[in-house]
């Protein structure tokens, strides 16, 4: 696929065949975060099947753009219309001939990592300056109070380069780790729990050199640079061995493999189809050796009631919300199930100047249900949703395997 | 009684008879049009929407091919808002004999319709889903027109030149005084009164139905032979261009896109009665292979709407009486003084869509000459009202509308994105209308749920209104969802199923709707 092919796609085929099945019911339209809060964005049936109708390969209808892509329409749609791909696809189109340096530039994750990283105090103490915040707002359109990652002083990378060889021999195998690029560089400590638990539970972890999925750049419109970063991370992926499966504790990037860039960018290549099949949040496989009878519960017990956020694009990947089920599993642990389609960052859509004050209100109930249930603590699968929940409630938010981690007593 | 006069009395509000209206009124004579109807309710309200290059005609009947090309260029300017500029192909499928262009070519050149012969690829990458087992492929100028928006504009124009347009007004006799034609009487069907319209000159453009208008006047055996022809409007558009196979005129062998829908076409059956066409399964199925042939899997996508036209052949001894497809599409005029000894009428039948305004021309030039009365023709440079700025229709245009409206007004049509304010505004202009009536000129109930969420809105809204009653607002809706219900039930399958069962839970199961109280006598019209 060259750089033009895939937003002729989204231009030409689109998820459009999907538009056929809408009996234009509007549960998409309840199910919407966004459209709940603001009348700027004219609600998931209009967007997609609806106006994709009147679309020529051109969007006119530039409120499309307040679409987060949360993907609850799709989710929620009992007849099986696409409806967040088609809005995806529409908006990467009416994007396409004035992207915006911004989002240009936000879609650049990895970069970012890797600029931040040496320089992390510095990064971390001017990213909390007033003034500084304001200028970037006015240059670059990114909301002066929307989260910003913390930069870490040491990599995943740097981790795994200096940390002792595990000595317990494995004893069920080899799994490859996909970190993602918050995983990399900002979310380390999500990364380092999980490797620690798969190590724990008896498997051998490889952790190939690795770069970008793409999505950020995708959910901007980005196709061309989104496409050929994720095929060249399936190459990355898929140089650790053959048929073995892929665990994430990155949870969107993981839908980005399993089925968005097929769906959205019509990405249709053999090494992302396999790759897609083998990849598994860790969480899923967690509970998938549970159902197999293959996992230790042997947790200690942890005093703890939290709220348990299952982030948007996690639940887009259909497969419920394991999560919630491993938990359940840890003696002491009453997760609350948030109960809410997202908490409004989606990716960098609430970073955004024009979006921020949509993003907070789109999260409120779900910071309310935190600070009510335990304003110390919550739990969240996804690195920005975390950094959303965490500015939006004050309480220190982290992946459940810190729970598993903790529960099996390696920390 | 109500007694009226004009110059001119024209029956029949399709294409043909308002670009006479247009034509009379702007040559100067007083006119008055009357239709048994709603204007283009009838056969130029039920084709595909092709507005020809020509090309379909090239080998078949050159006449044609030449007249459509020249039209073409007109009517996309005077009719600019009704005509959409979506160009065109014709491509040879694995079926089609790709050897067979050099003849199409041929006769392109020699009818001086516009061609280009371009490379499958090109066709391809512009319109992706089409079948890539073609093998040649040629663009012209097809584009698409809206027939009831056209039908409007050339009415307005009429208006605007004093002309008056009577709906509904069904012809019931005509008079002679001697060997001259004196007057036309019609029964206006929304209140019932006989109107009497004095007239020297009668112009029959009422197309299939013309042969009973001809035998009022005493003229008979005037054989304008119905050629029906079905169509299938599918839920998108699959095709932004229209695509024909390069193969002699054959049924199935257009898809038009049109508005949101792409619209597959056609069969042709002689028809013993243009009120009562049928859409037989057959055909159906035979249209779905017809479109698979060209975008395949088109079988799987949802079909919305099924209709059948009545193409108004008039008889030609030269073709079997069976064989509508070959009956001459050109336009035919009888002179009814020459033919039957009676002055002051006309009739005109055949043509198309594309040459309505050249029929016009032609029709009343040749009243001008019985008259003995040569005045010039106009039609051809002005363009009608809603067209001056001379932007063509673009499929884009609701939705940059309601992009631009949609903090200040109601969407009550969501499928064709029609706001609340364009319903009231349609209803003030015609508060007897009934709601295929509005429908014709908004779209209303047209996509894919086919009147199952708009239709109760509209009622509401026409109610509040105060234009209407609550018992003719009952009356009015179910007449809309039982009209619809004719269009959908040949094509239920797949997707439409779901969106039928939906509908009919909220009209049957929730609202109860065939026992709403409603009028003492059901609307009919």
């Amino acid at each position: 696929m060259n750089a033009s092919d895939g937003l002729d796609y989204a231009a030409t085929q689109l998820a459009r065949a999907s538009l056929d099945h809408c009996v234009k019911c509007t549960i998409c339209e309840t199910h919407c975060p966004v459209s709940a809060v603001t009348d700027k964005f004219t609600g998931p049936k209009y967007v997609g099947p609806q106006a994709e109708r009147f679309r020529h390969g051109e969007s006119v209808d530039h409120s499309l753009d307040y679409c987060s892509s949360c993907g609850a329409c799709t989710l929620a749609c009992p007849q099986g219309v696409k409806i967040a791909e088609l809005n995806g696809q529409a908006r990467a189109v009416m994007k396409s001939d004035h992207m915006p340096l911004r989002d240009q530039l936000i879609s650049q994750t990895t970069l970012m990592g890797m600029a931040m990283t040496p320089v992390a105090p510095v990064a971390n103490a001017a990213l909390s300056i007033k003034p500084l915040r304001t200028v970037i707002e006015k240059v670059m359109g990114i909301h002066r109070d929307a989260p910003m990652p913390k930069a870490n002083t040491q990599t995943l990378a740097g981790w795994l380069k200096k940390r002792p060889k595990p000595t317990a021999k494995a004893t069920r195998g080899t799994l490859v780790f996909f970190h993602g690029c918050a995983g990399g560089y900002f979310e380390v400590e999500t990364s380092k729990k999980s490797i620690e638990v798969l190590e724990h539970l008896g498997y051998e972890v490889l952790v190939p050199k690795q770069g970008c999925c793409g999505l950020a750049e995708q959910s901007n419109g980005l196709f061309d640079g989104a496409t050929a970063k994720v095929l060249k991370l399936c190459d990355e992926l898929r140089s650790a061995g053959r048929d073995l499966t892929i665990i994430s504790s990155s949870g969107s990037c993981t839908g980005m493999l399993k089925h968005e860039a097929h769906l959205i960018m019509g990405v249709d290549d053999a090494r992302l189809a396999d790759v897609g099949t083998r990849i598994r949040d860790i969480m899923e496989f967690l509970l998938e050796l549970y159902e197999a009878g293959e996992l230790p519960t042997d947790f200690k017990p942890i005093e703890l009631t939290a709220v348990y956020h299952a982030p948007c694009q996690l639940k887009s990947q259909g497969m419920g919300q394991p999560a919630l089920e491993i938990l359940k599993l840890i003696p002491g642990v009453q997760a609350v199930e948030s109960e809410v389609a997202c908490c409004g960052i989606a990716g960098t859509y609430g970073l955004k100047k024009e979006k921020y004050e949509i993003a907070q209100a789109v999260g409120k109930p779900l910071f309310d249900k935190v600070k009510r249930v335990n304003p110390e603590f919550a739990m969240c699968d996804t690195e920005t949703c975390r950094w959303q929940i965490r500015k939006g409630s004050g309480a220190k938010v982290e992946h459940p395997v810190f729970l598993v981690h903790q529960a099996y007593g390696l920390s | 009684m109500k007694t009226l006069s004009a110059d001119v009395v024209v029956v029949g509000g399709g294409s043909t008879g308002v670009g006479v209206v247009r034509d009379v009124a702007m040559r100067g004579y007083s006119a008055i049009l009357v239709d048994r109807a709603d204007l283009a309710q009838g056969t130029t309200g039920r084709y595909h929407g092709l507005l020809h290059s020509g090309g379909r005609y090239v080998v078949s009947d050159p006449h044609s091919a030449t007249e459509c090309a020249e039209e073409n260029a007109i009517i996309s300017r005077i009719n600019a808002d009704a005509v959409e500029l979506t160009g065109g192909y014709f491509v040879a499928t694995q079926v089609d004999d790709p050897a067979w262009g050099d003849d199409w070519a041929k006769g392109a050149t020699d009818t001086k319709v516009p061609f280009e012969e371009v490379s499958v690829a090109d066709v391809l990458k512009a319109e992706p889903r089409l079948n890539p087992k073609i093998s040649r492929a040629f663009a012209v100028q097809d584009g698409s027109v809206d027939g009831w928006q056209m039908v409007w504009g050339a009415a307005n124009s009429a208006k605007q030149y004093g002309a008056q347009i009577l709906t509904y007004h069904r012809v019931t006799g005509i008079t002679r005084d001697g060997d001259r034609v004196s007057q036309v009487i019609c029964t206006d069907d929304k209140t019932g009164e006989e109107v009497r319209i004095s007239t020297n000159f009668v112009l029959n453009c009422a197309a299939a139905w013309g042969g009973g208008i001809a035998a009022m006047a005493g003229c008979p055996d005037v054989q304008v032979v119905p050629g029906a022809g079905i169509m299938i409007a599918m839920n998108h558009r699959l095709t932004n261009s229209v695509v024909n196979r390069l193969t002699y005129p054959a049924d199935g062998d257009i898809l038009v896109p049109v508005h949101t829908v792409c619209i597959i076409g056609t069969t042709d059956q002689k028809a013993d009665d243009p009120d009562r066409l049928m859409i037989d399964w057959g055909e159906v199925q035979q249209m779905m292979d017809c479109g698979e042939l060209l975008v395949p899997g088109f079988r799987s996508a949802r079909a919305i709407h099924a209709w059948a036209g009545a193409r108004p052949l008039v008889k030609d001894s030269r073709v079997g009486a069976g064989d509508t497809r070959h009956m001459s599409r050109g336009m035919s005029i009888i002179d009814h003084s020459d033919r039957d000894g009676l002055k002051g009428l006309l009739t005109i039948a055949g043509g198309k869509l594309t040459t309505y305004r050249l029929m016009a021309e032609k029709v009343v030039n040749a009243m001008c000459a019985q008259l003995n009365d040569p005045r010039p023709c106009r039609t051809a440079t002005e363009q009608v009202p809603g067209s001056e700025s001379g932007r063509n229709y673009v499929i884009t245009h609701r939705l940059e509308e309601r992009e631009h409206d949609r903090y200040d007004d109601q969407i009550l049509c969501e499928c064709e994105l029609m706001s609340k304010g364009m319903f009231t505004r349609a209803l003030a202009d015609q508060p007897k209308g009934s709601f295929d009536d509005l429908r014709r000129q908004l779209r209303l109930g047209m996509g894919p749920c086919q009147g199952g969420f708009c239709s109760m809105r509209a009622t509401g809204v026409a109610l509040q209104s105060e234009h209407i009653d609550i018992e003719r607002a009952t009356g009015l809706m179910r007449l809309f969802l039982k009209n619809r219900w004719i269009g959908i039930w040949p094509i239920l399958y797949g997707d439409q199923v779901r969106q039928t069962a939906l509908d009919n839970w909220i009209f049957q199961g929730t609202l109860d709707v065939e026992h709403l109280p409603g009028p003492t006598h059901e609307e009919v019209v």
